[in-house]
This record gives C-alpha cells, sequence and structure tokens, in this order.
C-alpha cells in the first residue's frame, strides 16, 4: 500500500492551503471542502499538488475498481422514453436511462447511432420531440427556469473543443467564472492556472486556440468545462485525437474528479481501453433498432449480455472468449 | 460499361485488353470468364452479357468466376462485380466468389458486411411545383417569426443594458467600437467625398443653365446632411461591419462556440449581439457626422473649382440651407440604420447551418438583408418627417 503515505501527505497539505487560502466568498455554493481547497490553491502549490495526485492516481489504478463504487447509489440523472429527432428523421426513440450520482456514465454505440444527439438532449441544446429528462427529480425541460438553473452545474467539454476563438485559453476558462462568481481577477488566474495544469497546458495560457494543436484545444476545452467545479461533467469524445498518453491522463482525470468531487461524468465515446478504464455505467445504442438495446457497467455486460451486438461492440467484433 | 479514360487506355498503348465472357456449364451454372488487365485507365468491358444471360431461358442456377486470366486489378473490376452482385441479386441467383483473385473477394465481403441504410430520407424523388411553393411559403412564415423572435430577444436584452443587468466583456466592446469606428474612416471618406462631388456635378450642370450655381451648397449640403450622408453610411457599414458580424457568429455556430455558451447558460444574444448592437448604435451617428462633412467637401470642390464660387461663399451658403433639423434628422436615421445592420448581421450569423457555404450565405443574406432594410427605414422616416412636417 504504497499510496497511503502520499495520499496522507497530499491531503495533509491541502488542509493547510486550505487555513491560509480559502475564504468563505470563494464558495459558488456549497460544496464538499476539496472545492475551496482547488479554488484557493497557488500556481507552485498547484504543480506540486498535482505531482502528489498523479502519483497517488497511478499507485491506486488497481485499487480503484473497489473504491469507485458510490457509497449510495442516488439516481442524478433519468431520462424516460427520450425521442430525438431531426425534422421527420428519428435519430434515437424511446431511450431510457439512470446515471447515479458520481457515476462514469458512458453512452456508446456505433457512430450515427446518435451518441452525440442524445448529449445535445441532456445538455438541453436539443430538446426532445418526446419523452422527459430528468435532474435530481426535476423536469429539465419543464420551465426555461429551471433549466438556466440545472444547466449552471453543467460543464461541457465539445468535440471539437469549441473554444471561443477570440479569447486566449486563460479568457475560456475564467470566463464563466467571471459570469457566476465574484472572485476577484488574482484569485480566478488562480483557478484558471490550476485548470490549465489539470489538463497539462500550464504555460499555454495566454495562446489563441488557432494557435495550439487540435489535441490541445480539447484538453484546454476539458479544462474550461472543469471551470466551475460543476455537478455534471459532459464529455464528447474526450480521447478521439488525443495521444495514448494524453488520453490515458485524462481517463485518470475524469476518474480522479468522479472520485473526489463526486462529480458525474457522462462520457460519449467507442474508445474500448477508455470504456473498461473509466466507466461504473453505461448505455448502448444501437443505429438499427434505434434505441437503447443495453444499460449497466460495460464490464458486467460483456460478461453477462447475450446480444450479439453488444458483445461485438466490446469485443471489437471478435466475440466473447470462452 | 463506357470507358473513364479514352485518351490514355492501356488498349491505345499496346497493352492488352480487359475482357469479359459469360458461358452456361452443362448443370446450369453461368461461368463468368475474366480476362486481361482490369484498371480504371483501360477500356472495360461490359457487364451487358451477363446480364443478358441471366435473363434467358432456361434459368441460371448459380454464378460462378473464372479469372486466371486477369493480369492486374484495382476498383475498375469491383465495380464491374459489384454490378453482377447486384444483378443476380435482385434475382435471387446465388454467386460464388471462389474463382476470384483473393484481395478481390475479400473486398468485395468487407464491401457486403453493413447493409446499405434505406431509411435516411434521402434521394427521395423531387416534389411538384405545388409542394415546393408550399414548402417555401412556410419556410417564409418560420423565418418571419425567426426575425420577430430575434427582435423581441433584442429588445428584452436592451432593457437589461438600459438598467445595467446585462453583462458582456468590456474588452470585446472597446474592440468592437474600433472595428465599426475608426476602422471605417477610410471607406467613409472615399465614398462619401465622391458621392458629394457627383451630385454636385449632376447639380451644377443642370442649375447653372438658370444661373444659379450658387444653389448646389443647398443640393449638396441638405441632401447629404438629411439622408444621402446617413444612407451611404449605412450601406458601407452593411457590407463591411454587417458582414463580419454574420461571418463571425455564423463561423462560431459551426465551431460550436455558441452552443458552449448556451451550456454554460450564457446567453449569445446578450454576451454577442449587445455589445454589436450597441457598438453599431454608438458609432454610426459619429461616422454619418464625419460622412457629411466629407459629402460637403466633395461639394465645395467643385463648387470652388468649376463653378467660381469663392470658397466663403459656398460656406456661408451652406451653413444658410441646412439647419439644425436636417441634421438631426439625419442622425436619427443614421442611429437607426446602426441597430438595423447589427440586427440584420447576427441574426443571420446566429441562423447559420453548420458548413462552409453556410457561413457564405449567412453573409451574403446580412448584407442583402442590412441593405432592404435601411431602404425601407429610409422610406418610412422619411414619409414620417412628412406627416409631421419636417
Amino acid at each position: 500500500m504504497v499510496f497511503f503515505p502520499l495520499g496522507g501527505v497530499f491531503r495533509g497539505f491541502s488542509a493547510e492551503v486550505y487555513d491560509e487560502y480559502a475564504s468563505p466568498q470563494t464558495l459558488v455554493r456549497p460544496c464538499p471542502a476539496k472545492k475551496i481547497l482547488i479554488s484557493g490553491l497557488d500556481t507552485e502549490r498547484c504543480h506540486l499538488a498535482i505531482a502528489g495526485w498523479a502519483l497517488v492516481a497511478s499507485n491506486t489504478s488497481d485499487q480503484r475498481g473497489n473504491d469507485r463504487m458510490p457509497d449510495i447509489t442516488q439516481p442524478h440523472i433519468v431520462v424516460n422514453d427520450m425521442t430525438l429527432a431531426y425534422g421527420s428523421y428519428v435519430v434515437q426513440k424511446n431511450v431510457s436511462f439512470t446515471v447515479n450520482r458520481g457515476d462514469v456514465f458512458i453512452i456508446m454505440g456505433g457512430s450515427g447511432c446518435g451518441k452525440s444527439t442524445t448529449m445535445r438532449g441532456l445538455t438541453g441544446l436539443k430538446p426532445p420531440s418526446a419523452g422527459d429528462i430528468f435532474y435530481d427529480g426535476v423536469n429539465f425541460y419543464g420551465s426555461a427556469a429551471d433549466r438556466e438553473r440545472i444547466r449552471r452545474g453543467f460543464g461541457v467539454m465539445f468535440q471539437s473543443g469549441a473554444l471561443w476563438s477570440s479569447m486566449t485559453l486563460a479568457e475560456n476558462v475564467a470566463l464563466p467564472l467571471e459570469q457566476y462568481t465574484d472572485l476577484s481577477a488574482s484569485r480566478i488566474r488562480k483557478i484558471v492556472s490550476l485548470k490549465m495544469a489539470l489538463v497539462g497546458l500550464g504555460g499555454f495560457e495566454d495562446f489563441y486556440p488557432s494557435e495550439i494543436s487540435g489535441g490541445m484545444q480539447k484538453r484546454a476545452g476539458v479544462a474550461r468545462a472543469m471551470a466551475m467545479d460543476p455537478e455534471v461533467l459532459f464529455f464528447d469524445e474526450p480521447s478521439a485525437g488525443l495521444d495514448p498518453v494524453s488520453a490515458r491522463r485524462l481517463d485518470d482525470l475524469i476518474l480522479e474528479l468522479s472520485d473526489s468531487l463526486k462529480t458525474t461524468m457522462v462520457v460519449v465515446t467507442h474508445e474500448l481501453a477508455s470504456i473498461f478504464a473509466i466507466a461504473s455505467n453505461s448505455v448502448f445504442l444501437d443505429p438499427e433498432t434505434k434505441t437503447a438495446i443495453a444499460h449497466g457497467d460495460p464490464k458486467r455486460l460483456l460478461a453477462e449480455s447475450d446480444d450479439p451486438k453488444v458483445i461485438d461492440f466490446l469485443t471489437r467484433g471478435e466475440g466473447k472468449k470462452p | 460499361m463506357t470507358p473513364l479514360h479514352t485518351k490514355g487506355s492501356r488498349q491505345q498503348r499496346g497493352g492488352a485488353t480487359a475482357e469479359l465472357a459469360a458461358g452456361r456449364t452443362p448443370d446450369g451454372r453461368l461461368i463468368v470468364r475474366l480476362s486481361g488487365p482490369w484498371r480504371i485507365d483501360s477500356t472495360l468491358p461490359d457487364v451487358v452479357p451477363v446480364t443478358r444471360e441471366l435473363d434467358a431461358a432456361p434459368p441460371v442456377s448459380g454464378i460462378a468466376f473464372d479469372a486466371e486470366g486477369v493480369t492486374e486489378w484495382d476498383s475498375a473490376l469491383l465495380v464491374a462485380l459489384v454490378d453482377i452482385h447486384k444483378a443476380a441479386a435482385a434475382r435471387k441467383i446465388p454467386v460464388d466468389a471462389g474463382g476470384l483473385p483473393a484481395g478481390v473477394a475479400d473486398l468485395m465481403a468487407i464491401a457486403a458486411a453493413v447493409p446499405e441504410k434505406k431509411d435516411t430520407g434521402r434521394g427521395k424523388a423531387s416534389e411538384g411545383w405545388l409542394a415546393r411553393v408550399g414548402a417555401d411559403a412556410l419556410a417564409f412564415r418560420q423565418s418571419a417569426v425567426d426575425m420577430l423572435a430575434f427582435i423581441g430577444e433584442a429588445s428584452e436584452v436592451l432593457v437589461k443594458l438600459l438598467t445595467g443587468r446585462a453583462s458582456f466583456r468590456r474588452a470585446d466592446f472597446v474592440t468592437l467600437l474600433r472595428d465599426c469606428g475608426a476602422d471605417a474612416l477610410p471607406i467613409v471618406s472615399l465614398i462619401s467625398l465622391l458621392v458629394g462631388l457627383i451630385l454636385a456635378f449632376v447639380g451644377a450642370i443642370q442649375l447653372k443653365m438658370f444661373g444659379a450655381q450658387i444653389y448646389v451648397a443647398n443640393l449638396v449640403g441638405i441632401a447629404m446632411v438629411r439622408v444621402l450622408g446617413a444612407v451611404m453610411t449605412g450601406i458601407i457599414m452593411a457590407g463591411r461591419t454587417g458582414a463580419s458580424f454574420a461571418a463571425q457568429l455564423g463561423t462560431m455556430q459551426v465551431n460550436e462556440e455558441l452552443d458552449a455558451l448556451e451550456t454554460l447558460g450564457i446567453s449569445p444574444m446578450e454576451f454577442l449581439v449587445l455589445p454589436r448592437m450597441a457598438a453599431l448604435f454608438v458609432m454610426m451617428p459619429l461616422l454619418c457626422l464625419y460622412a457629411d462633412l466629407m459629402g460637403i467637401v466633395g461639394g465645395l470642390v467643385v463648387g470652388v473649382g468649376m463653378l467660381d464660387i469663392s470658397l466663403a461663399e459656398y460656406l456661408n451658403q451652406t451653413r444658410s440651407a441646412i439647419g439644425l433639423t436636417n441634421l438631426w434628422i439625419g442622425l436619427f436615421h443614421s442611429a437607426v440604420f446602426g441597430v438595423l445592420v447589427a440586427l440584420s448581421g447576427c441574426l443571420r450569423g446566429i441562423q447559420c447551418g453548420r458548413s462552409a457555404s453556410a457561413v457564405g450565405e449567412a453573409t451574403t443574406s446580412a448584407v442583402v438583408t442590412g441593405i432592404v432594410s435601411i431602404v425601407v427605414a429610409t422610406a418610412i422616416i422619411t414619409v414620417l418627417c412628412k406627416i409631421v412636417g419636417i
């Protein structure tokens, strides 16, 4: 158990930072203590902390499967008989699934099955033509006021990053903080450099999106999505276009955030390695029947499902090994 | 099959030609014999002999291939085989790909692995003209509703701005002010100077006949200050700034940047449209004032240079002719145009589809909408002034 001392050091160190820097006004909304810590860290301490964090992460990877089971499974997002259509072309119909709080929830399926559209439905960009979505029991498409309030707790990473091209990376990450908090400019700058460091882009604060590579833009998109420590983080194909090491680091980050902040993660992906590494729950969308044909932990699906489509997908078409 | 390339075909270069022959075995199977180079740039035989055999009596029980003679092949062979497969499938005749070169059979299997998607709703037969007119009418109605909704939302954020609750980035607003103000000065100078000059020229020829050339100053002064200065700036800004707004917002739409704002709960209306509207509303009257001045200078050049009117005389005549009312009317025009140009640019940008050509269409449409609305607004304001009597 090498990781325990390291974890202890890291946590003790955090507590010290908390005493020194955090003040009540850094609280954006009621949240676990760790969120305050993050808001209060300055750059050097961040790097130290992240180094510690990375070590903890790499040493606990085998432990994770057990650690990550949420203590109490509490439904966070409930999708009920949702139908999504562009005009008369139905993408998905009668899709139902439940995402529990703290889940790393994968929306998977072959290309063109409507994964991204489903995510657009969940984030409020594509109202479903039938069915309902509930966040903590509140109907998301019920009233505009509810939707606005629920959306404040979202962080969304788009497939291509979708960074605002007229702003630098730092300004991109800072915008949600400027809009919704009263934090001082210097504190915002600290939070921004922490988030940038978390995605491995420390030092690129003053670059414009057009000046960095596609994979970096994607990671900057993740930093922006995390800016407000959201309750739900949506990722649209996070690892597509990333090099294997960055993809792995992003997976670790997703796991760590879900572990420590109990953030609910909704990830659209079809990277098998990533699915098995991070998922605790999933839904499988089928382009032919245009609906969800499997729901649950992908590892369990692989072991228990009899559906040849699901098994083909989860084994790259090789079929289940006896 | 017609040859894809006749010019550089292998036949003309002296090589062998691709050949296809169909023959039956005693047990009723059809053997398709392929030989020669099956390349995209060679003359290719037709698959008609095969289909003819398939249709001939007695019915064929299966198709097999003999491809021993094929010296080289590429997609050309695959395309011909797909045709044969389709013809066979339509007649429910089994095809045995065994005799084909190994790679060919594999590629055919991969191409057939995922069945063709039939329910995409594309490639439907074209509708009659009545249906098209109907669809266009509905689309027109929808676009009118969208425009009204957009104007409604814009008014809503305007109220927010006036009550001090609107939030957008100061830095963006300052950049926009410069973009729609100082940066437009050169083109505004050139156009208004020339318009003043042309007006004076045309007027001078007529007025000279009555010996009333001094009234060129009245003509140019009143026309520029009351309406033309504002209209010319409006049209310049529609082509320059309105188009740029549409392209900016359209590209943001393509890159999902607007979606990113929306998922954060930041209204693109407040964050992007409002500062643009405000910037043009502020800068247009200033630009108009400047255009008026340049127009008068243009007239002055003609008056003093061509009509032997002295500088002081021309300026005096202009001053007595214009009057403050005309100036205010002109400035009012330009403030209205500022809002119209910004609205049409932003509306088309936000409505933009998700492709490069959509951005082009949005830009075109923004300029057209901008100019049309400027002309219509000018007419309305002129009639209103007439009714009020100013």
